[in-house]
């Protein structure tokens, strides 16, 4: 820049600026022609591929999938087809809509599912604001009671947990007292224990206490949730009058929904495809159908070809897309709420 | 005023009881708020946890009762004749345990080494930094339990049938045909860098389909640690000259290392608590064998003290090196 601008008073009410531009090479040479400006594309662009390699990673075998799910058993002996089947048909999903009864196991998982999950979510909700703004003594043998939960793999208890619900009754005192005849309080009453397998009180009561699968994870993120809830919000309700659990009905419920939707999700969809406590506590319930057992081939299905192998292995895995595409849609809609809430429970400080 | 002040004073014992300090009712409010949980773990889950323990010492018969109803079981006491099994009768158990516990300590670095490296990535901005979060989560909601059940009935279809023109859906068909065509361990040969670690990396770009698929949750933790860090340093770096690289290993590195014993903690326990996991398929496939109930009980708190072991030891030499950044 070798000229200043020069100003020069044209009318009354008007001025006139005078200066000479950068020439339009400068300034392209300016913007263009350093390092930084290069690696930044660079970086860009690589941080971009990255990404999209893992996501791609990340969906293919949906791809792949959904794909095999519309083939017929034809298309598996064809050493042509690769993704888009050459004879298509809906022949999986009518079968398994029609013979392994997924309109009773849907609606039986759903009421199982949305039980459950609400009340792992309240009673998350409930533990982890107990957890993060009282103070009393226990407080942190509590949280490592929680952390207890996280740890011990529901293998190691496995037996022990199918036994509790076998023969359930409370009060036991760790069987101290058998050699009196005292088993427990339900036993003292009417002489036996409750068998509650085959039933889904298991699932509920583990629900309601809070130990049901990675309850603990739940209540953690809970508790550093509230930890982040500034204490004068409460404090201001307390001031103005209102009690410990009015307050937290009206105020800190209202706040911390994002995150409940996040926890609620997580239980609903934890809950829907697992196998695991399900067919532990189902044991001897043939009547009630719930999603684990719709998987299997059709007996429709079942026939007698070459690439029945695979196409058996097909036919799980379209059990497996019917079962998830309820979740698909409830993480469609939630999936904002989701991420903003993980972010929140922010497990930082 | 007045009047009533002496009054109290000269009333010689107050009998009225003096409401309860706010601190106090609090502490009681807290012990409501929590009584779910604990009502419950006292009740049920330590007597499962202390049945677990007393079950891996007995044998276990179930009595049928001729009259009807449930009979219950019998228990007889056979000290450490489950341990002694597990540990020295059984085929499987110490090799699987060893075995699983080396793919651990090798796993752990390279899901927390990658859930860093993405979060990386996606903290700064992007085109579709909002899709590929949701993409990335996928696999948390939707590739659990029963999905996770099909897919390892599918890896076994895939073993017996090698000559499958189809990809049967698992993902690990995908990853293997990439790394056979960068054909990585010919790569590293000539860099001299040692056959273990090339090795490592090999299996570690074999098996990029299952660490994405278990690092969901950890990206998450990483990105909220990230966010957390204040502009205003990355800003007075730059000012001073550090290049990206720097910033890295001064700035964020510190900052999120808090986050990285964290995640490393929870790597372990989603790790060896996961039904993929194979000391857990053996338990299983014990449990169901005739009479090997209680020695699955035996064998799982034997893995669990050995993971306990493993958090304990990595807690305390990670925490040594976290930095904690003082908040004055």
């Amino acid at each position: 820049m070798n000229s200043q601008p020069t100003i020069k008073k044209e009318t009354k009410n008007k001025i006139r600026v005078e200066f000479e531009r950068t020439p339009l090479k400068e300034r392209l040479k300016a913007k263009f022609g350093n390092l930084a400006f290069y690696t930044d594309i660079v970086w860009y662009l690589f941080r971009f591929i990255i990404l999209l390699g893992v996501s791609y990673i990340v969906l293919y075998p949906f791809f792949t999938k959904i794909a095999a799910s519309f083939m017929s058993p034809d298309d598996f002996i064809d050493v042509t087809v690769m993704l888009i089947p050459k004879y298509p048909s809906f022949d999986q999903y009518k079968y398994i809509f029609l013979e392994n009864e997924y309109v009773s196991a849907f609606f039986n998982t759903l009421f199982l599912s949305l039980s459950t999950a609400l009340l792992q979510t309240f009673v998350s909700c409930l533990v982890g604001y107990g957890l993060s703004k009282f103070k009393f003594k226990g407080n942190s043998l509590v949280m490592a009671a929680v952390i207890l939960t996280m740890v011990v793999p529901h293998g190691t208890v496995y037996l022990s947990m199918f036994m509790e619900f076998r023969y359930f009754d409370v009060f036991k005192l760790f069987g101290l007292l058998e050699p009196l005849g005292y088993t427990g309080i339900i036993d003292a009453i009417s002489g036996n224990s409750l068998q509650l397998t085959g039933t889904f009180w298991p699932m509920i009561i583990i629900s309601i206490t809070g130990l049901a699968f990675k309850n603990g994870l739940y209540i953690f993120m809970m508790r550093q949730f509230f930890k982040g809830v500034p204490d004068e919000l409460e404090e201001s309700a307390y001031i103005d009058g209102s009690g410990v659990f009015r307050t937290f009905l009206q105020i800190i419920i209202p706040l911390s929904i994002p995150m409940m939707i996040t926890i609620f999700l997580f239980a609903f969809s934890w809950q829907w495809t697992d196998n695991f406590y399900t067919e532990m506590f189902m044991q001897g319930n043939n009547s009630t159908v719930l999603m684990p057992n719709i998987v299997g081939v059709p007996s429709s299905l079942n026939i007698d070809h070459a690439g029945m192998q695979l196409y058996t292995s097909a036919i799980n895995n379209t059990c497996g897309i019917m079962i998830i595409l309820p979740l698909v849609v409830l993480y469609l809609f939630c999936q904002k709420f989701l991420v903003q809430g993980i972010e929140r429970s922010g497990i930082v400080g | 005023m007045e009047n009533t002040n002496t009054k109290i004073v000269s009333s010689p014992a107050p009998k009225k009881k003096r409401p309860a300090s706010l601190e106090k009712r609090k502490a009681k409010a807290g012990w409501v708020f929590v009584a779910p949980f604990v009502i419950g773990f006292i009740l049920i889950y330590l007597p499962i946890i202390v049945d677990s323990i007393k079950f891996s010492f007995n044998e276990i018969s179930t009595i049928i009762n001729p009259l009807g109803g449930s009979g219950g079981y019998a228990l007889e006491f056979v000290g450490f004749e489950n341990y002694q099994k597990a540990l020295f009768e059984d085929a499987d158990y110490v090799r699987t345990l060893i075995s699983g516990i080396e793919q651990l300590i090798l796993e752990v670095p390279a899901i927390v080494v990658f859930s860093l490296f993405i979060a990386v990535l996606l903290n700064d901005k992007i085109a579709g930094r909002a899709a590929f979060r949701a993409i990335l989560f996928v696999p948390v909601i939707l590739s659990t339990g029963l999905i996770e059940a099909i897919d390892a009935s599918n890896n076994l279809m895939e073993f017996m049938d090698t000559s499958d023109s189809i990809d049967t859906g698992t993902g690990q068909s995908t990853a293997a045909q990439l790394s056979a065509a960068i054909d990585l361990e010919a790569l590293f040969a000539n860099m001299k860098v040692g056959t273990g670690l090339v090795e490592y990396v090999a299996s570690a770009v074999d098996g990029i389909s299952d660490i994405v698929n278990r690092s969901g949750v950890q990206i998450l933790i990483f990105l909220a640690g990230l966010q957390s860090i204040s502009p205003a340093i990355y800003e007075s770096c730059r000012m001073d000259g550090a290049t990206t690289w720097e910033t890295f290993w001064k700035i964020t590195f510190p900052m999120i290392s808090p986050m990285i014993l964290v995640n490393a903690i929870y790597t372990i326990i989603d790790a060896f608590t996961s039904e993929s996991n194979a000391v857990m398929v053996l338990i299983d496939e014990v449990y169901g064998r005739p009479g090997g109930r209680e020695l699955s009980s035996a064998m799982a708190w034997m893995y669990f003290l050995v993971v306990i072991l493993i958090l304990a030891a990595v807690a305390g030499i990670m925490s040594a090196f976290v930095f904690y950044q003082r908040k004055d």
